[in-house]
């Protein structure tokens, strides 16, 4: 477990996100997606290097619930919560320059 | 003045890494310049990286998972010393050695380089395509096959690829379709015979996706009969998209010999190209073989030739 991000699930997703007072980067990953992979030591980095912003994962495989009320159909896919509500969708795995510029409004 | 490195390798797939390990080995101290993360086969690791069982990789007798082989091949180059770059090159000049490899505004230099940058997957072109990617549509079957369960989806394509996917996906869908222009498949026989046997695939023959259809979603396709030339509409929730790759040769117009298909110019039976000290090796110059264990070979001849040459130039 890398420092500074949460594993969430069903139990615990919607207090964890409904109680931040910082917007919620969600990470939806899977053991067996290789560019989710990819982006995982970008997100580690990215969780001790900005205050601003909490890092989240939620594996797809141990919460489809979460997946399908989401309507994640591709991972890897980042959604930025916002008081709660999402605010920003991403799909896709992106270099971490990239990545930063598209989450820029929320640091 | 920088430092100037013995090899600088760009791309890391099979066939970079083996030359990453070949050429730490042989005290070269390589710098491999791997790519970006991203979720199409041009990222770090490459085609292996969307696949999930290598059922062909020798020294695996149960199969290995794609990305899990690709990770093994880049902690051997680490072991032996490899450095990594996670980055795309931006340009290149090999007009005079050392020579200058770009990545953004950082500069490297080198006295030899090997290229292995690959190939990436084709797409078909199509209005919607980018827009529905992540919304029903796929670049990556591995990635996805599993938001589709109990539904009803289509490959597009009639190669390996295209054949192997459409066998992952009846794991989760209801019904696959494989949607392919010709009357026969271009795959291997034992992946055709998987296909064919497998009671959810329907192989829709000379046919072809002339639109893409989905607002907020994809919804459909409209196929095309590549021989009465008649139009129909098939309802899917997934598309995914499996029809052959390019070379990654972009990068290297106007600075090395492309093949009238693309691919990079290999002198044969070596990995030189016509730039003395420029070697290359992997799917960015074989336009036939194209398999794991062929890049990684090629690699490793790459490698040799890189030292050997340096070798030359020294004594």
């Amino acid at each position: 477990m890398a420092e500074g991000i949460t594993d969430l699930d069903m139990n615990s997703f919607d207090e964890t996100i409904g109680s931040s007072d910082t917007p919620v980067l969600v990470d939806f990953w899977a053991e067996w997606c290789g560019p989710c992979k990819m982006i995982a030591p970008i997100l580690e980095e990215i969780a001790v290097e900005q205050e601003n912003i909490k890092i989240a994962k939620v594996n797809v495989d141990d919460s489809p619930d979460l997946a399908r009320r989401y309507e994640i159909m591709s991972i890897p896919a980042l959604i930025v919560f916002e008081n709660g509500e999402p605010a920003k969708k991403l799909i896709g795995a992106k270099p971490k320059g990239a990545l930063l510029e598209e989450i820029g409004e929320f640091l | 003045m920088k430092d100037i490195r013995d090899v600088i390798i760009i791309g890391s797939g099979p066939a970079g890494l083996t030359a990453a390990i070949y050429t730490a080995r042989a005290n070269m101290s390589p710098l491999v310049i791997e790519g970006e993360p991203s979720s199409t086969s041009d990222q770090p690791g490459g085609q292996l990286m969307l696949t999930t069982d290598v059922e062909n990789f020798p020294g695996f007798p149960d199969g290995i998972m794609g990305p899990e082989l690709m990770s093994n091949f880049r902690a051997q180059a680490s072991r032996f010393g490899a450095e990594f770059v996670t980055a795309k090159v931006t340009d290149v000049d090999f007009s005079e050695r050392p020579f200058t490899i770009n990545v953004g505004d950082t500069s490297y230099q080198a006295k030899t380089a090997i290229i292995s940058t690959g190939a990436q997957s084709l797409m078909l072109g199509l209005p919607n395509e980018e827009r529905l990617i992540g919304h029903g549509l796929s670049t990556c079957a591995t990635c996805d096959g599993f938001f589709f369960r109990d539904q009803e989806i289509a490959v597009v394509g009639g190669g390996d690829s295209a054949v192997e996917e459409a066998t992952f996906l009846t794991r989760f869908a209801s019904k696959v379709y494989l949607v392919h222009r010709r009357d026969e498949l271009r795959a291997s026989k034992i992946m055709c015979e998987r296909a064919l046997e497998n009671p959810k695939i329907e192989i829709l023959w000379n046919s072809q996706v002339v639109e893409i259809q989905g607002d907020e979603k994809l919804s459909g396709v409209v196929l095309q009969d590549t021989v009465t030339e008649d139009t129909r509409v098939l309802d899917i929730d997934g598309l995914f998209i499996a029809i052959g790759h390019r070379p990654n040769t972009d990068l290297f117009k106007g600075h090395l010999r492309l093949k009238d298909n693309g691919y990079l110019e290999t002198q044969p039976n070596t990995s030189y190209t016509e730039v003395p000290g420029v070697f290359a090796c992997g799917d960015v110059q074989d336009d036939y073989y194209r398999q794991a264990i062929t890049a990684a070979g090629s690699g490793c001849m790459a490698a040799i030739d890189a030292e050997r040459w340096l070798e030359d130039q020294n004594s």
